[in-house]
């Protein structure tokens, strides 16, 4: 906005008090006033915002992790407890190296029955969906290949057609009753009853297909690492979660 | 020039000068997020939270800011409540704050706030700052609301979650898709503009008969 234009809606909004007529006239400013007060304003913004930050995160990672660990129950549902582990050189490991950061490390959650045996891995996974990232989180046996959950995390695909992919609970249903492994998408009613056939979504096939590619697509990833071996975890470990 | 009073102040944010009816402003996200009445509630409250603060914030420090430099202090400003409005609504309104995504944090280039904080704090004292500030949150929340509230009942067939006409309602989908937010916006503009003629011809009648 030019200069003129901002006198001109002074006028018109209200009559001028002393200083909003003085400023524009008045000469220069020092370029060190100028600089030195967006800078108290930053360091002030600076400060509010860390301190708000301090109050606020705990909620927010409190609520992410309530929101993973009922995620992760939800897919794995025999299971009495979960660990977390890392892929750290291309094996699993429970703790990270010093210094290194959560969030860099993909993982997968590890899930044991009351023996204390494994008996069920989760994996969280995204990819292109038909209008955005879907994030989803799957569970299966690591024996017999057999899935035992699925649900989706995170979708921006279109409302009521390709968000059936978590509305439609015939579709969603079809996971947990443990298809085997790779997953084949089939047209509704065009299936041959085969134990890996999943019935895609009319109006919702790429949305459908998506779910069923990151599943395979994580299984191809992971299996080769799970089946060198989980690692094994103290009954009690540091990062164990309790089954709510 | 023409001197206003602080009802007045209060008042045109709300009607006369309603920031998305009649200005335009705002626009991106009474689009983008009104698909449902509880995100445009979430969207208002933010909003409503930043501008209010701002307005504050700037009438009070008006003297201090050389003028120089007073649209990167505002943008400083109002970029710091859109953080803190962020970070309270992840941590408060979580399923919210997941579903606005992207568009809290974009407040901050929302021009009705920028606008109000050069033509009106910048100049004018706390209280009036403030009632102004209130009067626009109040506007942009009511056209918000509509919006939402349309396209929600048509698209979803429900209001604030709750089911309206049973489970044999067909939803329009394409009223909870962007296309809808432009077909609202254009149909409550054309009923606001049929209305402001219908009145406008009501008193050029009244006008001719008196004299």
């Amino acid at each position: 906005m030019s200069e003129k234009g901002i006198k001109e809606e002074i006028a018109v909004e209200e009559p001028a008090t002393p200083e909003s007529q003085e400023i524009p006239v008045t000469e220069t400013v020092s370029t060190f006033r100028l600089v030195a007060t967006l800078a108290i304003a930053g360091a002030l913004a600076g400060l509010l915002i860390v301190l708000v930050n301090q109050h606020t995160k705990p909620i927010i990672d409190k609520y992410k992790a309530e929101q993973l660990q009922i995620a992760v129950y939800e897919v794995l549902p025999d299971v009495e407890r979960y660990n977390t582990f890392y892929l750290v050189d291309d094996a699993l490991s429970l703790s990270l190296p010093d210094g290194a950061k959560e969030s860099e490390y993909k993982r997968i959650y590890v899930g044991y029955d009351t023996a204390n045996k494994v008996s069920g891995v989760a994996i969280s996974r995204g990819e292109s969906g038909f209008q955005d990232v879907v994030q989803v989180i799957f569970g299966f046996d690591p024996v017999s290949g057999k899935l035992s959950g699925m649900k989706v995390l995170d979708s921006k695909e279109t409302p009521g057609l390709g968000d059936k992919i978590f509305k439609d609970l015939d579709f969603v249903k079809q996971f947990f009753a443990g298809p085997e492994t790779p997953l084949v998408g089939v047209k509704s009613g065009a299936g041959k009853g085969q134990p890996n056939e999943i019935d895609t979504i009319t109006g919702a096939t790429i949305s459908s297909k998506v779910v069923i590619s990151i599943i395979n697509n994580g299984l191809k990833e992971w299996r080769p690492v799970i089946d060198k071996g989980i690692p094994q975890a103290p009954a009690v470990s540091a990062n164990e979660e309790v089954s709510p | 020039m023409r001197k206003t009073t602080p009802s007045q102040d209060f008042i045109r944010g709300i009607w006369n000068e309603n920031p998305v009816l009649i200005q335009m402003l705002g626009l991106c996200p009474a689009l983008a997020v009104t698909n449902s009445v509880a995100n445009a509630l979430a969207m208002s409250a933010a909003t409503f939270f930043v501008i209010c603060c701002s307005s504050v914030l700037i009438s009070t420090c008006k003297k201090f800011i050389p003028h120089e430099v007073r649209i990167s202090s505002y943008i400083l400003v109002i970029a710091t409540f859109v953080t803190l409005a962020d970070m309270l609504l992840q941590a408060y309104a979580p399923v919210q704050h997941k579903e606005l995504g992207a568009f809290i944090a974009l407040i901050v280039v929302n021009c009705m706030i920028l606008g109000r904080q050069e033509a009106f704090s910048a100049k004018n004292s706390v209280f009036r700052s403030l009632l102004d500030a209130i009067g626009t949150g109040i506007g942009f929340t009511i056209a918000l609301v509509m919006m939402g509230g349309f396209r929600e009942i048509l698209g979803e067939g429900r209001f604030l979650g709750y089911s309206l006409f049973g489970p044999n309602f067909e939803p329009w989908v394409i009223m909870v898709l962007p296309a809808g937010g432009f077909l609202t916006l254009g149909f409550i503009l054309l009923a606001m503009g049929f209305f402001e003629q219908r009145k406008k011809a009501k008193t050029e009648q009244a006008v001719e008969v008196s004299s």
